[in-house]
């Protein structure tokens, strides 16, 4: 007799499904657009060169053992985590303000994220998540009872911009202390970032309604292939005195995905508290899983710390980063040369690893069923699925897609 | 605003285990001893990587694989691998695919897992834990958002298994809630029931209706032998019981820091496993998408391949033995500093952990006399004691208990 008899059977999400399919299709066409991993010109996985070395350093160091890390981690790494955001002479550094924790990638580093949040901020739960975002922020936030999801406007659909002013009125009108979360750069799904002025903006309504700042940081390098220029904005909000988190993801900038590195930071109003806080992270990430993975935290302390594998991770992002750039280029060309109508422009001033087309569902589901190419219906797809060989494919089954679409 | 008087006892809890580490590593006394963590320790007092896992980490490196997502459910290598380990390779449970199960974030991922799985989908709130029980249990479960309450299961008197009262107790339990079971090298105590008491533990819960979940960290290394270490899982099973499994490969594959573990609730049919699982998945995408990879690779790789498996069986016996050798050296030892109480549990107990029935104040005594760190409930780490220091610490025991 079971106790899960009512148990019903629940699907994951569309992205997950997506990437099953594409797996199953046997057509010698088929293009992924979904996932976001970094792949190469040929269409595979890289493995940074940075990352071997670092793993052949480590599989013959011998004075290296596998006991616990400490529940905030390998400390090496989360210093130079914490120099890579915030900067290396950061005067919050300095005034040691700023506490790290080494997390199970940056989703791991939201949920301790919002679980402190929610076990010891005494201010307003609201948690401003803008329209669109990763779909998974909505989850980790519904699943703890006591947040409130609620959305700011951040894409307006006709401009393909970000409309900072419906965004800042939103925050305007959020109760005093609300807590938003804000993609620091490479904004996941749309691609599109902020200006600095608009940044400067932003910061603006956060300051005068005392939001509680929370920034996701999963593709720094992505946007412009240097991280001090990706990094502006949390730099720019730390000189202003803010308190805010920095959930940081190591998956795509080193090609870790799967070994789970990330780092959690909370730059703090003083010293005292910034402490007091990291030690009630600890406690929140013992009753979770105690202390985190070991392996990918010692390659990405060795990619940050050892002087020459530094540069050679420096030469890898920006090698990421002009080649999704390139995909850019190839598929803009090839729609333009397809003749595919409307504005594509979008696709080359977006930044990071995806693009908002701007393709309807109707259309995406064309993509989908008659020409083998995979995305999500939302229109999003990442540039790192596009290559110079399935450019004029991708253009041409998009021509298609919206004259035949039929839309509801 | 905090709920701050909930968190404090258990701060001070933590900072009783990491304190005791604090203060054995500012302690210059040569002869000072730490049988406070819980990680094996060779004889020499270091730690140990195994042969197996050494040799399946240069296989790894000789592959050059990728770093690629894993699914939110983790590695499918590893999960197969620790149903069979657990189960048996003949269990109908294994047979039939009736078990759900995800790769997690060692033991005390697992343990999560269960309790959020609990919370979301069981008719019961509640959980009981045997008295004591591991640190780490009430606050995992109490932030999964259960009730957590208790059962007898330790005495005093014996330094063994209070059985009567367990049962008494176990039957009082209102139908329908979670009992968490220790399935091998009960931590704190290392007091486990015998087969037979297990056999009648089974009956009493059955007639109870209650959900049963365990937590089965050390199998292998409590007697060197996985199917007897695995007893309680097994028969439960066999006996109808749809259990949630918590295990851990921290100790007996020595991948500690790695963290790898595995999470099962075993079905009715292959239909509501498929169902559980899904389930499952939606509990871990929130809390960090998906599981790490290089120790489920590590630890897959060694439960899969012949010629590793069976070096791992003889470097886990090894572990075992040696723990078993020094529980006997240290009964012993105190026998011949001529100490007049009976330490029968020293070798009765099992596992990692003993409970040597030490007050608070001989336990003072000993850190500060001898420079021997414990935590205040008396409780040693057999797996810090070693052929060069028991006859110190014997001596060290008998001093502050004579």
């Amino acid at each position: 007799m079971s106790h899960f008899g009512e148990v019903s059977y629940v699907e994951l999400p569309a992205v997950f499904h997506l990437s099953g399919r594409f797996a199953a299709d046997t057509d010698p066409n088929k293009v992924n657009l979904t996932i976001g991993a970094y792949r190469t010109e040929a269409g595979k996985p890289w493995v940074l060169p940075c990352v071997r070395q670092a793993e052949s350093i480590l599989a013959s160091d011998e004075t290296i053992n596998k006991e616990y890390l400490s529940m905030s981690g390998l400390q090496s790494l989360c210093d130079a985590a914490m120099r890579l955001v915030l900067g290396e002479s950061s005067p919050v550094i300095q005034e040691d303000r700023a506490v790290a924790l080494q997390t199970l990638s940056g989703t791991g580093a939201l949920y301790i994220c919002f679980q402190f949040i929610d076990q010891f901020y005494g201010g307003c739960k609201d948690i401003y998540v803008s329209d669109p975002s990763w779909g998974n922020h909505k989850l980790m936030i519904d699943r703890i009872p006591g947040l409130n999801f609620k959305q700011y406007p951040y894409y307006n659909s006709e401009t393909m911009t970000v409309d900072v002013d419906a965004m800042c009125r939103t925050l305007d009108g959020a109760a005093e202390g609300s807590v938003v979360l804000l993609h620091a750069c490479a904004h996941n799904p749309t691609g599109i970032d902020p200006s600095r002025n608009d940044w400067e903006k932003i910061a603006a309504v956060c300051r005068k309604k005392n939001l509680l700042v929370i920034f996701d940081l999963a593709y720094l390098g992505y946007a412009s292939g240097d991280y001090n220029e990706d990094a502006w904005s949390i730099r720019y909000f730390a000189d202003l005195g803010m308190e805010f988190f920095v959930c940081q993801s190591f998956a795509k900038i080193m090609g870790l995905y799967s070994e789970r590195v990330g780092a959690l930071h909370f730059v703090g109003a003083t010293s005292e508290i910034a402490h007091k806080c990291l030690s009630q992270m600890k406690i929140i990430v013992r009753s979770i899983y105690s202390n985190p993975p070991s392996h990918g935290a010692r390659i990405a302390s060795l990619c940050l710390n050892n002087r020459d594998l530094r540069i050679e991770w420096e030469d890898c992002l920006k090698e990421m980063h002009a080649r999704i750039r390139r995909a850019r280029t190839y598929l803009h060309t090839a729609l333009k040369m397809a003749n595919v109508p409307g504005n594509w422009d979008h696709i080359l001033s977006q930044n990071g690893m995806f693009s908002y087309t701007g393709l309807t569902k109707a259309q995406c589901e064309v993509l989908i069923e008659k020409h083998h190419i995979y995305l999500l219906k939302s229109g999003r797809i990442s540039m790192c699925g596009v290559t110079e060989s399935n450019a004029k494919y991708v253009a041409e089954s998009f021509k298609d897609a919206i004259e035949t679409a039929k839309e509801n | 605003m905090v709920d701050i008087m909930a968190k404090q006892w258990y701060q001070r809890r933590v900072r009783a285990i990491i304190g005791v580490t604090e203060a054995f590593n500012r302690d210059t006394n040569p002869n000072k001893m730490n049988v406070g963590v819980g990680a094996y320790r060779d004889d020499a007092g270091k730690p140990y990587v195994l042969p197996c896992v050494r040799s399946a980490e240069e296989l790894l490196v000789s592959q050059n694989l990728n770093h690629e997502y894993l699914p939110t459910h983790g590695c499918p290598n590893l999960r197969q691998a620790a149903k069979v380990l657990a189960f048996g390779a003949d269990s109908v449970a294994v047979t039939e695919n009736l078990v759900a199960s995800t790769q997690t974030i060692s033991g005390t991922g697992a343990l999560r897992i269960g309790g959020e799985f609990i919370k979301k989908f069981h008719s019961s709130e509640t959980i009981y834990l045997p008295t004591p029980s591991w640190g780490n249990h009430t606050p995992i479960f109490r932030d999964s958002g259960l009730e957590v309450k208790s059962y007898t299961y330790y005495k005093k008197d014996t330094k063994g298994l209070d059985f009567q009262g367990m049962l008494s107790d176990i039957s009082q339990i209102e139908e329908g809630a979670t009992i968490l079971l220790h399935a091998c090298a009960h931590n704190p105590t290392g007091v486990d029931p015998s087969p037979e008491q297990w056999n009648e533990i089974s009956q009493v819960v059955k007639s109870r209706n209650l959900l049963v979940f365990v937590d089965m960290a050390y199998q292998g290394f409590a007697s060197g032998n996985l199917e007897k270490d695995a007893y309680a899982v097994r028969k439960f099973t066999e006996e109808g019981h749809r259990i949630l499994l918590a295990q851990s490969f921290a100790k007996n594959m020595g991948v500690y820091g790695e963290r790898c573990g595995a999470f099962s609730i075993v079905g009715e049919s292959e239909s509501e496993a498929a169902a559980l699982e899904s389930q499952i998945k939606i509990v871990v995408r929130p809390m960090y998408s998906s599981p790490a990879l290089h120790a489920a690779r590590l630890v897959g790789t060694v439960l899969n391949d012949p010629a590793l498996y069976a070096q791992w069986l003889v470097d886990v016996k090894g572990m075992a033995d040696r723990i078993i050798s020094m529980r006997e050296a240290l009964k012993s030892g105190l026998e011949k500093e001529g100490s007049v109480h009976n330490w029968d549990h020293l070798v009765n107990q099992i596992g990692m952990f003993c409970f040597t029935g030490m007050t608070p104040e001989q336990v003072a005594r000993l850190t500060e006399e001898f420079s021997v760190y414990l935590t205040k409930d008396g409780r040693i780490s057999v797996a810090g004691v070693s052929s060069r220091n028991v006859e110190y610490l014997a001596h060290a025991m008998h001093t502050v208990t004579k």
